[in-house]
């Protein structure tokens, strides 16, 4: 048996080693280990796009500087509550996960204009509850303001095969293009119905065995476009104003 | 005879057959899955993929050399009284050095591993060794131990993932630079089930998705191992 003294010494230099180490190689990994997750958010984004990119490029045939390329040349708009926009922050800034925090009139959003070949897509972010976690995703907007372009979600730790499929089965987010959030100008946003879609503008299938994420995924996203609807109003009001 | 050999060389790294059975040991006859069962819990859980188990595999490998190596060089200065919290400080620093790397390195499969790369830390397999082998050894023959106890883990790991990659998802390495899509519904796979009269039938099967189909995989293994190795029948 070693002396009290002798353990309190050794354990004193170990831990004291090993935290030095540790620090220093946490401080030399961190500014490319925060660009890495930088860039792995952006790309989710970007697959709501997917379909509209130049070249029919796929998101994981993009290297990660033309990621960023692509991001710095969007118009990244911050908007409020109220659909206003917000001065001196960008969309790339907010952290979705922070602003669900927040009291409901509080909240940012943001909204990220891609632009190709004259189309322009809004891509909002929407975050809502699973199954057994948080789920997310990212819905872009044709330049009509209702018509779905593409959508992405993911999810924190929804059961794979059942619930996990709204992000590993691509065949899911594949059906909300072309579906519609406003029903004759009221709106309606996009429902995931167990057994099959029945109105083809306003609903995708379910998954079965997953109804509970997938009834998450409607809340998520009625909830979370419905934040976006006074922006979207005002966008529509403008361009009434531009084509007069 | 061979042992005889041995004792003449005195060097620090020799590599004779004690050498070479604490990396093949656990390999087959002692590994830590199919024989000790230790470590099924990440074993269960990451292997719904091949690219993610061999990532896990190399850090589990990565893990149980190096925290040998460290714990047998110290084991003459490590307090008895706090032996163990010795060992737990080494394995989680080497843990969070593997998290760092990864997402350094790899961030998406950094995603994909998410909790179970901190819980390297508790599986047994690592304390285990330490406890076992590296407290009472010299430090080239635990680190060997060591990369072999790792390696039979790793090994067991790719196995199952390979099972459950191709049943659970058509596909072998999805998400590394060299995914291979085998079968699926669409011109992306080598068979295509729409167009192939053969395969119209098949369907990918979704109990392979679920860590549950790992206890199976993982018991036919067992079963299998011990039919041609009868030595291992009557072990545990």
């Amino acid at each position: 048996m070693e002396s009290t003294r002798y353990v309190v010494i050794f354990i004193l230099i170990l831990t004291g080693a090993v935290a030095v180490g540790l620090t220093g190689m946490r401080e030399a990994t961190k500014s490319q280990a925060a660009l890495n997750e930088d860039i792995f958010n952006k790309r989710a984004i970007l697959t709501a796009v997917e379909d509209y990119l130049p070249d029919g490029q796929k998101v994981s045939q993009l290297t990660d500087d033309q990621i960023v390329e692509i991001f710095s040349g969007m118009e990244q708009p911050v908007v409020n509550m109220q659909g206003e926009i917000l001065d001196g922050v960008q969309a790339e800034d907010i952290d979705m996960a922070k602003e669900r925090k927040k009291a409901e009139e509080d909240r940012r959003l943001p909204v990220y204009v891609y632009e190709t070949g004259g189309q322009k897509f809004y891509i909002l972010s929407v975050r809502g509850n699973g199954l057994w976690d948080e789920i997310w995703g990212s819905v872009a907007l044709k330049s009509d303001l209702s018509t779905v372009a593409g959508a992405t979600f993911d999810h924190k730790g929804e059961t794979p095969g059942l619930g996990a499929e709204i992000k590993d089965n691509p065949s899911f987010a594949e059906q909300f293009q072309g579906k519609e959030i406003y029903d004759d100008g009221e709106y309606v946003s996009i429902k995931v119905r167990k057994g099959g879609a029945k109105d083809p503008n306003h609903e995708v299938d379910g998954i079965s065995g997953a109804t509970v994420t997938a009834d998450g995924v409607s809340e998520m996203l009625y909830r979370g476009l419905k934040y976006y609807e006074p922006y979207l109003e005002k966008i529509k009001q403008q361009s009434l104003l531009l084509n007069q | 005879m061979a042992e005889t050999a041995v004792k003449e060389k005195e060097s620090v790294f020799q590599f004779g057959n004690k050498e070479r059975k604490l990396l093949s040991d656990p390999l087959n006859d002692n590994n830590p899955i199919t024989v000790q069962v230790l470590g099924i819990c990440s074993a269960l859980a990451v292997t719904s993929l091949v690219y993610p188990s061999l990532v896990m595999a190399i850090a589990v490998i990565f893990v149980t050399a190096f925290s040998s190596l460290f714990t047998s060089l110290l084991r003459n200065y490590i307090p008895k009284q706090v032996r163990m919290i010795v060992q737990l400080v080494i394995i989680a620093t080497l843990v969070t050095v593997v998290e760092l790397a990864l997402k350094y390195l790899n961030y998406p499969v950094y995603k994909q591993l998410s909790v179970y790369i901190g819980l390297i830390i508790t599986n047994c397999i690592v304390m285990g060794r330490l406890e076992a082998f590296s407290m009472a050894n010299t430090p080239w023959r635990s680190f060997l131990d060591g990369v072999g106890n790792g390696l039979g883990y790793g090994i067991i790991l790719v196995m199952v993932g390979v099972v459950r990659e191709i049943f659970g998802k058509g596909s072998l390495f999805a998400g590394s630079p060299i995914e291979l899509k085998i079968i699926g519904p669409n011109a992306d796979y080598l068979i295509n089930t729409v167009d192939s009269a053969m395969f119209a039938w098949y369907a990918n099967n979704n109990l392979m998705v679920l860590p549950a189909s790992a206890m199976f995989i993982i018991g036919i293994m067992i079963w299998i191992q011990r039919s041609y190795n009868t030595k291992l029948v009557d072990v545990s």
